[in-house]
């Protein structure tokens, strides 16, 4: 058989490596374009009454993470540990805030007294913060260094390994 | 116990296929006639093996025995007993088992209605389908077995997907799958006269039939999806552009090449190399496609599953690739036909736009679904390609497609002369441009619009003038009467007017399409009780919000009243179903369906203690078309495929024509 | 073989104009209906929305999706819409917050050309190679036939035409 024939079945090849190639990618992922720039500014009534503003937290480093009720089984995984994190780390400067995407107040306040939260949590109505933030399906976490820069999304369930080392450089950058 | 002795079943059934496919090509090649027979009688052991492993799952899923992890997940003990057996199809495992079910089926079908004829190259034939049988059983065996266990027991199952609990997932998934199995068939015979080198046209006439009727359960699938996309989904949409969609859209259209241009390879011996790469490239785009859903490397909504499966796919996609293109790519100096045209302007040229329209529309689809994929590997961004793309890039080719049809049959074999083209296109041409003018004159002004048209009624024209002037010849000679005539053209010539019926229906189809994505009116609106919206000639009054328990959900629904001027037209309760395991709920859409125009109406979001209700509610013109135009096709080709007694007669008439 | 005449010659040209202008025209079709754009509230904010993707379903658009984020987006478009941002700020907009993803048709430039102009070049190459594998067939016919009465060879072949199986 001629080189000029072989090139009939090697046409395919191609295609075969890309489709190859596709089982390292992940399609649900949606990369953030936000990556180190400064996080998008916010001002949301927190459900105990309070606000919350990124402007205000300027300065320190802030653990931004957006949950949901309705989020089982992820949220209801990292909830603990979120607020573990807050009590470990909160007298050393680090900023915490909650956000609740699509969700009601009745199942949100269920939610907030289950696991004992107390760092602030606000709604997000019309889920503009969310837009704001990229955010496309919960949880989400965003890692914001003094300077306002978002350093760090993790998609999914927060893992105490990932927390700590991230809450650390945060507070390590001055 | 159905656990082991489901899994052994399946087993034995690969070993089955393995042996029969050695037998056969080893009784081939020593000419041996007892092993031959051997392996034809293993074909049909393998049948009832794979229906005997169909049998026990089925059983198991009817009586909810959850000790298989199968059925807990796809059946709970609450559910109706037919979607306990449509559960065996309701995800990985039990869907390639339906497959290697059909798969063997079809390979015993072809061994008993073919086994005294084509000695050379049946043993063959029979090789590959059960080499495909057996890959299957293999995933199975080894894989994603359907017949594990679950260890320990739960007390009930979790269910399908409560969007599958409904009578489609009767018929949906069976049309699509009879299709991508019949394929396989053609596949086998075109791979069985490449091996033995016997290119003479016998497999055409074989395969001929195998992928019009494949072709028939596959548009049936896909028009059926759509359907069912747009009575239940909730999006007033049936066809999203979604990566599996158009992995099964792309197999629909080589298959339709292949049925036009192998018209041209009966004629005049041209086109084999061609025409084996349509076939090839049919079979490689289900397997394609079946990857696609069992991969999970692109978003789809119909995606099964992720991980290794989809690994196994993709080799044995580039087996069947490698395998087939170097088949053709060792044969090709034997496939040499004689290529001979009287003149370029000829139906024969006709056909080759068609395929090169087809294929084009083929390949846009391909690239625009790996697309993201490509850009991922080659910028490391994100992109989407959706809708937008889509429906840009194949309307135009849409058109020139519609234009083909209208000239296609009625351009002569051979050449076309002046006389011939005047005789045949003035009258619909006129007829065309004097519809699109009374459209423009009736308030139509999109050039998308009145272009479709023209280009519809055209087709329509050639059709109506093809009947018409055929029937009178018939008529004129024979001196029947002109529904005597045209009666009896139909039963006689079926092919030909067959294929006219199926492109009538599609250009209804078309029609379809195009006016309902036209003239779409969609409104959404937040309504307090007793408030009105208007919409079209209609006006929608929201009355009041209700819940009620189901067996298996929580159905809440908006009361609607529509009204027609003063007239009340009907009541719709669009709603939500809300299931206790699942994130969010589902949409239950309700809807007015007419011949003329649809009325569709979903309930978006809602205040729970019922003070108000958003509403979306669209109109939905001549929708209903789409679904009669599928009808008018699968009709044709019943007419065309049923058999034909003079087939042979004509047969010869046509060879004796000069070339 | 009945020998060519004047006219026959122009209308053996005509498949490759026939194709190509086949290509074209309805193009041209739909991108004059892309310039008459209707400035409603509404139908710029489903045209919009349209245009992007709904990030949490599969496929589907903004402007079709039946999920809440989905909504929430539409009435962020249509606050846009009546800020007068035009089309392309609001794509930008979205874009800035999830990146090309949420566009559902690829923006026509750099690589995505490729995906946009790969189906006109592959469709008018097609063409081009039947029209030369036409006219090579053509020329290979055998030159050496009785003449016959174009009349009744017309005749025939219409004849024929209506009998046969298609």
């Amino acid at each position: 058989m001629t080189w000029k024939k072989l090139l009939i079945p090697l046409a395919s090849v191609p295609i075969i490596l890309l489709l190859a190639y596709g089982f390292r990618t992940d399609p649900k992922a949606i990369p953030s374009p936000l990556m180190q720039k400064s996080a998008p500014d916010f001002r949301l009534k927190a459900f105990d009454g309070g606000e919350v503003s990124l402007a205000d937290l300027k300065g320190k480093p802030l653990v931004l993470n957006f949950w949901a009720s309705w989020c089982y089984p992820a949220c209801y995984e990292e909830a603990p540990l979120l607020e573990a994190t807050w009590k470990r780390h909160k007298d050393q400067g680090l900023m915490m805030v909650g956000v609740d995407i699509q969700d009601t107040e009745a199942n949100a306040r269920e939610f907030l007294q289950r696991f004992g939260f107390t760092f602030p949590n606000a709604p997000d109505p019309g889920s503009r913060v969310s837009i704001d933030y990229g955010v496309y399906g919960v949880p989400e976490t965003y890692f914001i260094d003094r300077q306002g820069r978002i350093v760090y999304k993790h998609v999914g369930a927060l893992t105490p390994a990932l927390v700590e080392a991230q809450v650390q450089s945060l507070l390590k950058d001055q | 116990m159905i656990s082991t002795l489901g899994h052994f079943v399946l087993f034995l059934a690969l070993g089955m296929s393995l042996y029969a496919a050695g037998a056969a090509i080893y009784g081939a090649r020593a000419g041996r006639e007892d092993w031959l027979a051997s392996s034809r009688n293993a074909v049909l052991v393998n049948l009832c093996l794979v229906t005997l492993a169909m049998f026990l799952l089925e059983y198991a899923l009817i009586s909810s025995d959850f000790s298989i992890r199968y059925v807990a997940n796809n059946s709970t003990r609450g559910s109706l007993t037919r979607y306990k057996i449509a559960g065996l199809w309701g995800s990985l495992e039990g869907s390639i088992l339906l497959w290697a079910w059909l798969q063997s089926l079809f390979a015993a079908l072809v061994v008993a209605r073919y086994s005294d004829r084509h000695q050379a190259v049946m043993p063959y034939v029979q090789a590959v389908l059960q080499g495909i049988c057996a890959f299957f059983l293999l995933v199975m065996t080894f894989a994603a077995n359907p017949f594990a266990p679950a260890f320990p027991v739960p007390p009930d199952g979790r269910g399908l997907n409560p969007l599958l609990e409904v009578t489609d997932m009767l018929v949906h998934p069976l049309l699509l799958y009879l299709g991508y199995v019949g394929f396989s068939v053609p596949f086998a015979f075109a791979m069985a006269a490449l091996i033995t080198g016997r290119l003479s046209e016998e497999w055409l006439k074989n395969t001929r039939r195998w992928t019009i009727v494949a072709w028939l359960f596959l548009t049936g699938g896909i028009f059926y999806g759509g359907w069912w996309s747009y009575r239940t989904l909730g999006w007033g949409g049936y066809w999203a552009w979604d990566p599996v969609e158009n992995a099964s859209f792309m197999p629909w259209l080589t298959a339709t090449a292949f049925i036009h241009s192998v018209m041209i390879q009966e004629r005049k011996r041209m086109l084999k190399v061609w025409n084996l790469v349509l076939v090839t490239l049919t079979f490689s785009l289900v397997i394609f496609g079946t990857f696609l859903t069992r991969s999970g490397i692109l978003g789809s909504v119909h995606a099964f599953a992720e991980g290794p499966v989809g690994m196994v796919f993709l080799g044995f996609l580039a087996l069947v690739l490698l395998f087939s293109l170097g088949l053709i790519a060792y044969r090709s100096d034997r496939l040499k036909g004689h290529g001979e045209l009287d003149s370029v302007v000829s139906r024969e040229s006709a056909f080759l736009l068609n395929n090169v329209v087809l294929i084009g529309i083929c390949f846009t689809v391909f690239l625009g679904t790996i697309f993201p994929l490509l850009t991922e590997a080659i910028r490391g961004t994100k992109i989407s390609v959706g809708t937008p793309y889509f429906n840009r890039v194949s309307v135009p080719l849409g058109m020139a497609l519609l234009l083909l049809m209208g000239i296609g049959p009625l351009i002569a074999w051979g050449r076309a002369s002046l006389n011939n083209l005047r005789r045949n296109f003035l009258k619909p041409t006129v007829a065309a441009a004097a519809g699109a003018a009374l459209l423009w004159a009736l308030g139509v002004r999109q050039a998308e619009a009145l272009l479709a048209f023209l280009c519809c009624f055209f087709v329509i024209g050639t059709i109506a003038l093809e009947f018409w002037t055929s029937t009178r010849a018939r008529a004129a000679a024979t001196g029947e009467g002109f529904l005597q005539a045209l009666a009896a053209l139909l039963l006689r010539t079926r092919r030909r007017y067959g294929g006219l019926i199926v492109h009538l229906g599609v250009v209804i189809a078309i029609i379809g399409i195009a006016v309902s994505s036209i003239y779409k009116v969609e409104h959404e609106v937040t309504l307090k009780p007793k408030e009105r919206l208007e919409i079209g000639p209609y006006t929608v009054q929201f009355n009041d919000l209700q819940a009620g328990e189901r067996p298996t959900h929580i159905f809440v629904w908006a009361n609607l009243t529509v009204f027609k001027g003063n007239t009340t037209l009907t009541e719709l309760r669009p709603g939500q179903r809300f299931y206790p395991n699942q994130q969010s709920p589902f949409a239950s859409v309700d809807a007015r369906y007419h011949w003329k125009e649809d009325l569709y109406a979903i309930l978006s979001t809602f205040e729970r203690d019922g003070s108000s209700a958003t509403i979306k509610v669209m109109i939905n013109p001549m929708m209903a078309w789409i679904w009669i135009g599928g009808g008018v096709i699968l009709l044709g080709v019943l007419v065309a495929v049923l058999p034909e007694r003079r087939l042979a007669m004509l047969t010869v008439r046509a060879k004796a024509q000069p070339a | 073989m009945i020998r060519r005449r004047g006219t026959w010659a122009n209308v053996r040209r005509a498949p490759w104009w026939l194709t190509l202008g086949m290509a074209f025209l309805p193009w041209g079709g739909a991108a004059h209906v892309h310039a008459a754009t209707n400035f409603d509230l509404e139908d710029r904010v489903r045209e919009s929305a349209s245009e992007l993707r709904c990030v949490v379903c599969q496929n589907l658009s903004v402007a079709d999706s039946p999920s809440d984020l989905a909504k929430e987006m539409r009435n962020l478009v249509r606050e846009l819409v009546q800020q007068g941002k035009s089309r392309e700020e609001i794509q930008a907009y979205f874009v800035s917050r999830y990146g090309e993803f949420v566009l559902l048709s690829p923006p026509k430039r750099g690589f995505n050309l490729l995906v946009w102009g790969l189906p006109f070049l592959a469709i008018a190459a097609g063409g081009g190679v039947v029209y030369l594998v036409a006219r090579r067939w053509t020329e290979q016919a055998p030159v050496d036939r009785p003449a016959i009465d174009p009349a009744y060879a017309e005749r025939v072949q219409r004849e024929l035409s209506d009998r046969e199986q298609g």
